[in-house]
């Protein structure tokens, strides 16, 4: 009725209630702790650090503790809470060339320096529950043994060994090797630069990248990939303080790195060579980092002279509709009241069809009855 | 006290509200060509900028904005000032510039100097503060246009002969073109590109 | 990384007067700026994370916090009601972040918040209307690519929009767009309104108060100065016109303001009443009553001010 919407605040306040209330649960099963989360549900954590573009385990863990688990519900609590923070300055460059290996696998060599390293991977699990960790009395010691001999502390990348060799499409930074762009603060244009691509991916939805990814393999653009290199480990973060001068290491994060090798192009002025695909990511995340890396190549399509056909070749497409948080709140927005719009095409469509029979009536008469 | 170029003068003493309040004025001048606003006394500005100068720029300037300023201000405490209160580069090329100071009495540089933005992003223009002698008492120039009911009198003093035939026209470069806050004292005057000079006498 | 002590840390840290850190509010003030001195241009600009959701009006509040101040009163409507539940938590925002002054009534408000409607009370010079604006781009929907969008705009090339319309009225016999209907600004720049209806459009032209459009989730904001020329697109042959009803408000009489349609039962039994609830309230205070205010009063369902 009328005054249905009467009483908004109440009923808001309300839901805030209902939401705590649903969020906790049945109270006989004790309370989930962050620390919980933030070691057991890691790879949920990878997620929301990613699409929430801050590098926060233990909030990802809060985040994803209130949201019930809802990654772009806790991917947005990141995001709104990260535009709050102060900047005190960018950290050096990383490099994924000194990272602590933890699982690396390449795809193009049987064996390279460093070797394959498996690494903890779901890759060959067999997809059979393990119902004795219905049992919340976990294995009181981790099954892992040491490895009978240490990694390599030399693990090249992959594209730097092709790149020797002058077979790998050569990524030098742009002229004056400026700033990057920042699409949290700044608003894109388009063409956008590879930079503002890259950003926009790296926090893009998981799951829209893996289709349009997808969507590449399966014919929706040129697209012939190598895994080149799957890394995941550990990288320090430098920071140089204005004031002092020099580097000083803020810590180790969990990257994920993949490149992708394709096959090459060329043209009269440039040799053929392999192209390249890249893809970051926070945590654990191979399943995002190689679905960007696959779009990556798809959007140099233009810089390489090639038909910017298929979705995941146009920059607009791609930059507009991967964002989950933006994304989940238009669709989502539906939800909120239009009935005043509604009112005005009520109006427009009884209208139309009054005047329709109106029209109908009247030739209706005008028929002559020896017609028939 | 004796002025004494190499201190820098206090900025705001409660930016929040301060640029706020002066944000509205400033609000205020350009969505109503041609009305004399007041910024305020909120602050003592370096030699060289008039008060309104100086309130807009600490409001609106800042290390994503560069300002172009004369010569004689630019390597001077005003210059100092901004760069210290706004953490703005100042730049020597007019058309870099996202703010500029002029005096409005010196012939140099013309308006059309400034950057008039390009047609698929005309917001990406100069806006240019002429610094002039007084918003009243001068020769009368009738405005017409967006935020304009009817037509509106001005009469600016300490004007370059020549000055309204500029302004004329950077409104013929509309949608382009330069937007200018003529600021005197605590005042300022907003023309921007859209008004339209009916009438310079 | 973040630098935090602890997420249990006693010290909470304090938001920013209106949320927005100052630097942004600089980028929005000179967004606004242009955004006034070229009516109807989008300028783009570096639309922040907001603590609400994209599309829920996170470029209106944007505006909204990069303006106001303590001297302000705010008033905020989501389809012309103060106390629609999107209004209401917009307005709490405010209250919490901005300790805001709030009103429910247009002629105390210096500022008003708006999604979907312009208020029935006539606009004054010195109010500052900011709309929520979902598409900024009244080209969208027949161009979908932001690069081609633009350069019509920059070229004042707008003939697919005349051929859409003209194409509307070759089969229904008029333009079939009620709302967000596209307006032309001081006669260069053609405009979305906001999903506001049609019905108000009119309002826009001339309007004595300056309007603010603020799209979060699209980042851009543009303007309309006060006493700006505001057409909505048209034919000679095919002259715009607004909704009309054939009843007046069941509650206070008014004859002249949009109506919601209220379904009251399951036999097809419906009402009509203001959308603008304070308007609609105003008038019953001074004693205007519609045909159905009796009942719906002693149902509860609204106050009945001409009561004793």
């Amino acid at each position: 009725m009328y005054v249905a919407v009467k009483g908004g605040e109440a009923a808001i306040l309300a839901t805030h209630d209902l939401v705590a209330e649903a969020r906790r649960g049945d109270e006989s099963v004790p309370e989930l702790g962050v620390a919980q989360i933030r070691e057991q549900m890691g790879l949920a954590c990878g997620r929301v650090m990613n699409e929430g573009s801050l590098y926060d385990p233990d909030l990802a863990a809060l985040a994803l503790k209130q949201a019930q688990g809802d990654a772009i519900e806790a991917a947005f609590l990141m995001r709104a809470y990260r535009t709050t923070l102060p900047r005190f300055g960018s950290s050096e460059p990383l490099d994924t060339a000194k990272m602590a290996i933890r699982r690396r696998v390449s795809a193009t060599y049987k064996d390279l320096p460093g070797g394959q390293v498996l690494g903890p991977t779901y890759d060959y699990t067999h997809r059979l529950f393990d119902f004795a960790l219905m049992d919340e009395a976990a294995p009181a010691e981790s099954p892992a043994r040491p490895a009978a001999q240490p990694l390599d502390t030399s693990m090249p990348r992959v594209p730097d060994i092709l790149g020797a060799e002058g077979l790998m499409e050569e990524e030098a930074p742009p002229a004056g090797d400026p700033r990057p762009f920042d699409l949290t603060r700044e608003p894109v244009t388009f063409p956008a630069d590879r930079d503002v691509r890259l950003q926009a991916m790296a926090r893009g939805d998981e799951g829209f990248m893996l289709g349009l990814g997808y969507s590449v393999q399966r014919g929706y653009g040129n697209s012939h990939p190598f895994v080149g290199e799957v890394r995941v480990g550990e990288v320090a973060v430098e920071y140089v303080p204005e004031e002092l001068g020099f580097a000083v290491d803020l810590g180790d994060i969990t990257l994920t790195e993949c490149q992708m090798v394709n096959q090459f192009a060329g043209s009269k002025e440039v040799p053929p060579q392999f192209t390249r695909g890249y893809g970051l990511s926070f945590g654990h995340s191979e399943r995002k980092a190689m679905s960007m890396s696959l779009v990556d190549r798809a959007l140099k399509a233009r810089e390489f002279g090639e038909a910017t056909t298929y979705p995941a070749q146009q920059d607009e497409f791609v930059l507009y509709h991967s964002d989950n948080v933006e994304a989940a709140g238009f669709v989502e927005h539906l939800k909120l009241p239009h009935y005043v719009d509604f009112q005005g095409e009520l109006e427009l469509i009884r209208r139309i069809r009054k005047e329709r029979e109106q029209r109908l009536a009247k030739q209706q008469e005008a028929l002559p009855e020896a017609a028939e | 006290m004796a002025h004494d170029d190499t201190l820098i003068g206090a900025g705001f003493s409660d930016p929040v509200f301060q640029s706020q309040g002066a944000f509205r004025a400033l609000l205020a001048a350009l969505s109503e060509p041609g009305l004399a606003c007041d910024l305020g006394e909120a602050i003592a500005p370096p030699a060289g900028l008039e008060a309104a100068t100086a309130v807009t720029l600490l409001t609106l300037a800042d290390y994503e904005t560069p300002i172009w300023l004369p010569a004689a201000l630019r390597n001077g405490p005003a210059g100092a000032w901004l760069r210290f209160h706004c953490g703005a580069a100042l730049v020597e090329d007019p058309a870099r510039a996202a703010f500029a100071v002029v005096d409005g009495a010196m012939t140099e540089p013309k308006l059309a100097g400034f950057n008039a933005g390009d047609d698929q992003f005309p917001d990406r223009s100069t806006t240019v503060l002429v610094q002039c002698a007084g918003l009243a008492g001068g020769e009368t120039v009738t405005l017409e246009g967006p935020g304009i009911a009817g037509r509106r009198s001005i009469a600016p003093t300490g004007l370059r002969p020549g000055f309204w035939a500029e302004v004329e026209g950077n409104a013929a470069l509309y949608p382009l073109g330069v937007d200018l806050l003529l600021v005197h004292g605590a005042q300022v005057l907003g023309l921007p590109r859209s008004t339209q000079i009916v009438e310079a006498r | 990384m973040t630098v935090h002590q602890s997420i249990s840390d006693e010290t909470r840290p304090a938001y920013n007067y209106a949320y927005l850190d100052e630097q942004t509010k600089r980028m929005i003030r000179r967004a606004l700026l242009k955004a006034v001195a070229i009516p109807g241009y989008q300028v783009p600009f570096g639309s922040r994370e907001m603590p609400l959701a994209r599309g829920w009006g996170t470029g209106g509040i944007q505006v909204t916090a990069a303006i106001m101040g303590p001297d302000d009163t705010l008033k905020v409507i989501d389809q012309g009601a103060d106390d629609t539940t999107n209004a209401v938590s917009i307005r709490r925002f405010f209250e919490r972040t901005a300790d805001a002054r709030t009103t429910e009534a247009t002629d105390e408000a210096t500022i008003i918040q708006t999604r979907h409607r312009i208020p029935e009370a006539p606009l004054k010079a010195g109010q500052i209307m900011v709309y929520q604006v979902p598409q900024p781009e009244p080209l969208r929907k027949l161009e979908p690519h932001e690069a081609e969008t633009r350069k019509m705009h920059a070229w004042a090339e707008y003939g697919l929009m005349q051929v859409k319309l003209y194409e509307n009225i070759a089969r229904f016999g008029e333009v079939t767009t009620t709302y967000d209907y596209p307006v032309m600004v001081n006669g260069r720049y053609v405009m979305a309104p906001s999903p506001i209806p049609k019905f108000d459009n009119p309002k826009m032209q001339m309007s004595p108060a300056l309007q603010l459009f603020g799209a979060g989730r699209e980042k851009r904001i543009y303007a309309v100065p006060p006493h700006t020329s505001v057409r909505s697109l048209d034919f000679d042959d095919h002259p715009f016109r607004i909704q009309s009803w054939e009843q007046p408000c069941a509650l206070c009489g008014a004859a002249d303001s949009y109506l919601d349609e209220v379904v009251i039962d399951d036999q097809g039994g419906r009402m009509f009443v203001c959308s603008d609830s304070h308007h609609c309230e105003t008038r019953r205070a001074d004693g205007h009553r519609g045909a159905m205010l009796a009942d719906a009063s002693a149902l509860h369902l609204v106050e009945d001010e001409a009561k004793p």
